[in-house]
């Protein structure tokens, strides 16, 4: 054993009196670097040793302050201001509401710095403490007392201090032996730690892959939040049904409420499978107004608000020349002019060529509305001054 | 040997060995153990218990029964978690069922833990060192049950961060102006301080056994555990500071959490719920509750473990007289939700209360009462209240009584909130009734695990209160310890 390896001595005292006793000479005799243990704390050792008050409760106060100033800061901008948050008319922010969490949070980033001060300030974890191989020092925990000097003691020396200890009635002086090689940390444990730290990097690096990378099949779904249900959707197969479709089609002859039309004309244009002529219901302005708004909106687009077959669709696909585009017809045609108003309901209703039906957005007197205004539309390409009525006729030349 | 001014002795010098601790002559304090204790009893007696070489038989079966009921516990919280919160009885009207209640009833046993260590020390309350360690771990793990039911409550575990402000591409936060995430709050800070406080706490016994452990296992578990403590005076001197200012912040904190939780009623405007007295009523029920849980595990403890001289009869007779105390503040805060519900002339409140006592959970209301108010009255007596049968059959009913408190206040209003038809009759499911059951098989479990390898009484604190660790008791030093 060389003296550069003491760590310094420890001498065991049997009770709290003698312990106390031999703090008062040690400090006496200039020792600053040493340090009284017991196995509870022991009152009145403080001054005697002239410890002097801990810092620790300004350092829980600034930790509670900021708790404070954090949670309110907290609450006001993620609920008032980052994301304005209004519920049931209450304020964005209140001092009255944020009171619960403002106070639980300053006490738990009090109760944060009181237990990890403490432990900062007595320097642990020390895992490796050369006071801990020391044999004696075992008891210090359970029932003896001790004092230990450092070696480090400007006032040390080996065998004065020896002698100053055994001279407090110390039950026994060892001396504490700093061994650098147990400080050293065993080769498994790095070697466990490298292997840990690599396979900690697995998660990430596949949580990287996932995220960043491209693939054929579709992502791993953890968890679905219902995103896969059993129940049919619309135009989906069904293995039930015969028919194999989802979607049910009403019984046989089924009509939605409203649809039932007695008068056979009116519902189809037709009377005994041949197109009828004239109107099923009396043609009243009202109605001529109706037929030229329901014309404005789903036949001019095509047919031009003239009629002409100059709707702004039809001048757009000629423009693109579409080989495949069907021209919309001149109403104002000589045919259309002479065809049954059973032709025109039935062409609107069920479509012909490119032009699809509009039963589904026209009701049964809409579309009878724009066969109305239609013929409307026709006749003022061909009227003469005497359709014109007399009191308006002098504003035409 | 003359020292110093503190070497005046404090403490009369009790000369006979065995004492009655129950003996009320004011004029004299009896000492807070019995039989012949000093600093090496203490340590061989606690640390025995950890250090046993051969586990007991009987340790094993409450052991093996604890851990199935917490395998019970976790596979229906799996079987909830695949299949949805369909299938407890959980439904409209009564959207918050048994895991609620089950809640309210865990957090509140772990009430009494925190009180012990944290108000009675900050009242210099002696007596408190033999049992404060034992209340703090029961406060643990009452709070872990605690937690799993409102994680397991919100439907989607897998979003229960939502529950805390963390940023997210949603860019939304939690709304702070709802009692609920109070109560996460309270409920999360509590948790963490309650284990701060019983670690800290256990660091220098865990000291003690790292330097009595003979393998080489349990030398490195109770070396890393103890951090390296060293039991000297200037560490000591940071940790006592430490320990009265965790105490200073645990006592309000112990008031406020159940006062958050009872927020979780009382701010909502469903009537039964919607009362100013909630939250002392609650604060009071948690610590009655927490009591009972104590005394209820301490009485057996203490005959198996051989701690009876540490824990004596004085310490569970002063914990029963809490239970009376904190009995009666419940029936008081009984008797005025009655008052005011008549006395506040809302008829809808009224009606709550009358149903609440004569409606079809009557059988409910009745259990409560007289567990909670009834039975604690033996109490007075102190025949009864130093007897174990008794204290064990009336902390037992006091636990019986206070979940169903709970149960009263959740489900009876709810079962009858705004809408009459929607009034239904709630049922619970076996998955309630088993997942309730299997919590108590985690409890038991941390519980058997926390007696067998921690120290189970705070000796370093147990220590302090002897008369031979004051200065000046070394003049009888040479003496044989009492």
């Amino acid at each position: 054993m060389s003296a550069s390896n003491l760590h310094g001595l420890v001498a065991y005292y049997a009770d709290v009196d003698s312990l106390l006793a031999a703090v008062r000479r040690v400090r006496e005799a200039g020792y600053q670097r040493f340090d009284a243990h017991s196995p509870f704390p022991v009152h009145g050792i403080d001054p005697v040793m002239g410890i002097r008050p801990t810092v620790l409760p300004w350092l829980v106060l600034g930790a509670g302050l900021t708790g404070c100033a954090g949670a309110l800061l907290m609450q006001w901008w993620t609920n008032g201001h980052d994301y304005a948050f209004l519920i049931s008319g209450k304020p964005l922010f209140g001092l009255p509401a944020a009171i619960p969490v403002t106070f639980e949070l300053i006490i738990l980033l009090s109760a944060f710095m009181t237990f990890f001060g403490m432990l900062a300030l007595n320097t642990l974890p020390l895992l490796s403490n050369p006071l801990l191989r020391t044999a004696g020092f075992g008891r210090v925990t359970a029932d003896r007392f001790a004092i230990s000097i450092e070696a480090a003691d400007a006032c040390f020396e080996s065998h004065a201090t020896r002698e100053l200890l055994a001279g407090t009635g110390a039950l026994s002086v060892e001396a504490c032996e700093s061994d650098e090689s147990s400080a050293v940390v065993p080769k498994w444990i790095k070697q466990l730690t490298m292997i840990g730290a690599a396979i900690a990097l697995i998660p990430p690096a596949l949580i990287a892959m996932e995220r960043y990378g491209t693939r054929t099949t579709p992502r791993i779904h953890v968890i679905t939040d219902m995103d896969f249900q059993s129940k049919a959707k619309a135009q989906s197969a069904s293995l039930l049904f015969e028919d194999g479709r989802a979607m049910r089609r009403p019984v046989e002859g089924t009509l939605a409420v409203g649809e039932w039309i007695e008068d056979e004309y009116r519902a189809t244009g037709k009377v005994a499978g041949q197109l009828g002529t004239g109107f099923p219901y009396e043609i009243d302005r009202a109605v001529m107004e109706r037929g030229r708004q329901r014309f404005d909106i789903y036949c001019g687009v095509c047919h031009g608000l003239d009629g002409l077959g100059r709707g702004p669709i039809a001048v757009r696909a000629e423009s693109l020349e579409e080989s495949a585009w069907v021209p919309p017809t001149n109403l104002h045609d000589e045919r259309l002019l002479t065809v049954p108003e059973g032709h025109l309901f039935e062409v609107i209703t069920n479509g012909v060529r490119n032009m699809p039906a509009y039963a589904a957005q026209l009701s049964v007197d809409d579309r009878w509305a724009v066969v109305a205004y239609l013929r409307a539309l026709q006749r003022s390409r061909n009227a003469s001054i005497e359709d014109v009525p007399t009191d308006q006729q002098r504003n035409f030349k | 040997m003359v020292i110093t001014a503190a070497t005046e002795p404090k403490r009369a010098h009790v000369a006979a060995p065995v004492v009655d601790v129950l003996s009320d002559d004011p004029t004299q304090r009896p000492p807070l153990m019995t039989g012949e204790n000093d600093f090496t009893s203490i340590t061989d007696d606690v640390c025995g218990i950890a250090e046993r070489e051969a586990t007991p038989r009987a340790w094993y079966i409450a052991f093996a029964a604890s851990v199935t009921g917490m395998t019970v516990m976790f596979a229906m919280l799996g079987y909830l978690i695949f299949n949805g919160v369909g299938v407890w009885g959980n439904n409209q009207p009564v959207a918050w069922g048994w895991p609620i209640v089950n809640f309210v009833f865990w957090v509140g046993i772990g009430h009494a833990g925190t009180l012990i260590s944290a108000i009675l020390f900050l009242f210099r309350q002696g007596w408190r060192t033999s049992i404060n360690r034992f209340a703090e771990a029961m406060t643990i793990f009452a709070v872990c049950c605690a937690g799993i039911f409102p994680a397991v409550h919100i439907g989607r575990v897998w979003m229960a961060y939502y529950l805390f402000p963390i940023p997210n591409q949603m860019e939304m936060w939690p709304n702070f102006r709802s009692p609920l995430l109070w109560d996460v709050f309270a409920v999360s800070a509590y948790a963490l301080t309650s284990l701060m406080f019983w670690y800290m706490g256990m660091i220098p016994d865990l000291a003690t056994l790292r330097d009595r452990a003979k393998g080489k296992v349990r030398q490195i578990a109770y070396g890393i555990a103890s951090m390296g403590w060293t039991g000297s005076a200037r560490q000591w001197h940071r940790y006592e500071k430490a320990y009265l200012l965790l105490a200073g912040l645990a006592t309000p904190l112990v008031l406020s959490v159940h006062s958050v939780v009872s927020f979780d009623f009382a701010v909502s405007q469903v009537p039964g719920w919607h009362t100013t007295i909630f939250p002392p009523y609650f604060v009071a029920g948690a610590i009655f509750s927490g009591f009972a849980m104590v005394v209820t595990l301490m009485i057996p403890a203490r005959q198996f473990f051989g701690l009876k001289h540490l824990v004596t009869m004085k310490h569970l007779e002063i914990m029963c007289k809490i239970i009376l105390a904190t009995g009666m503040m419940v029936g008081y805060a009984y008797a005025i939700e009655f008052f005011i519900a008549w006395y506040g002339g809302n008829p809808y409140e009224r009606f709550a209360f009358i149903n609440r006592a004569m409606g079809p959970y009557a059988w409910a209301y009745w259990t409560m009462a007289t567990c909670n108010v009834l039975v604690p009255q033996l109490f007075w007596f102190k025949k009864l209240r130093t007897n174990l049968w008794v204290m064990m059959g009336v902390c037992i009913l006091v636990n019986v009584g206070m979940w169903f408190e709970r149960f009263v206040i959740t489900v009876i209003s709810l079962s009858r909130d705004f809408l009459p038809s929607s009034w239904d009759y709630f049922k619970p499911t076996a998955v309630d009734v088993l997942t309730f059951a299997g919590s108590f098989g985690l409890f038991f479990t941390l519980f058997l695990l926390f007696c067998r390898y921690l120290p189970m009484v705070a000796m370093a604190e147990v220590k302090t209160v002897l008369p031979q660790a004051h200065a000046g008791h070394g003049l009888h030093a040479e003496e044989p310890a009492r």
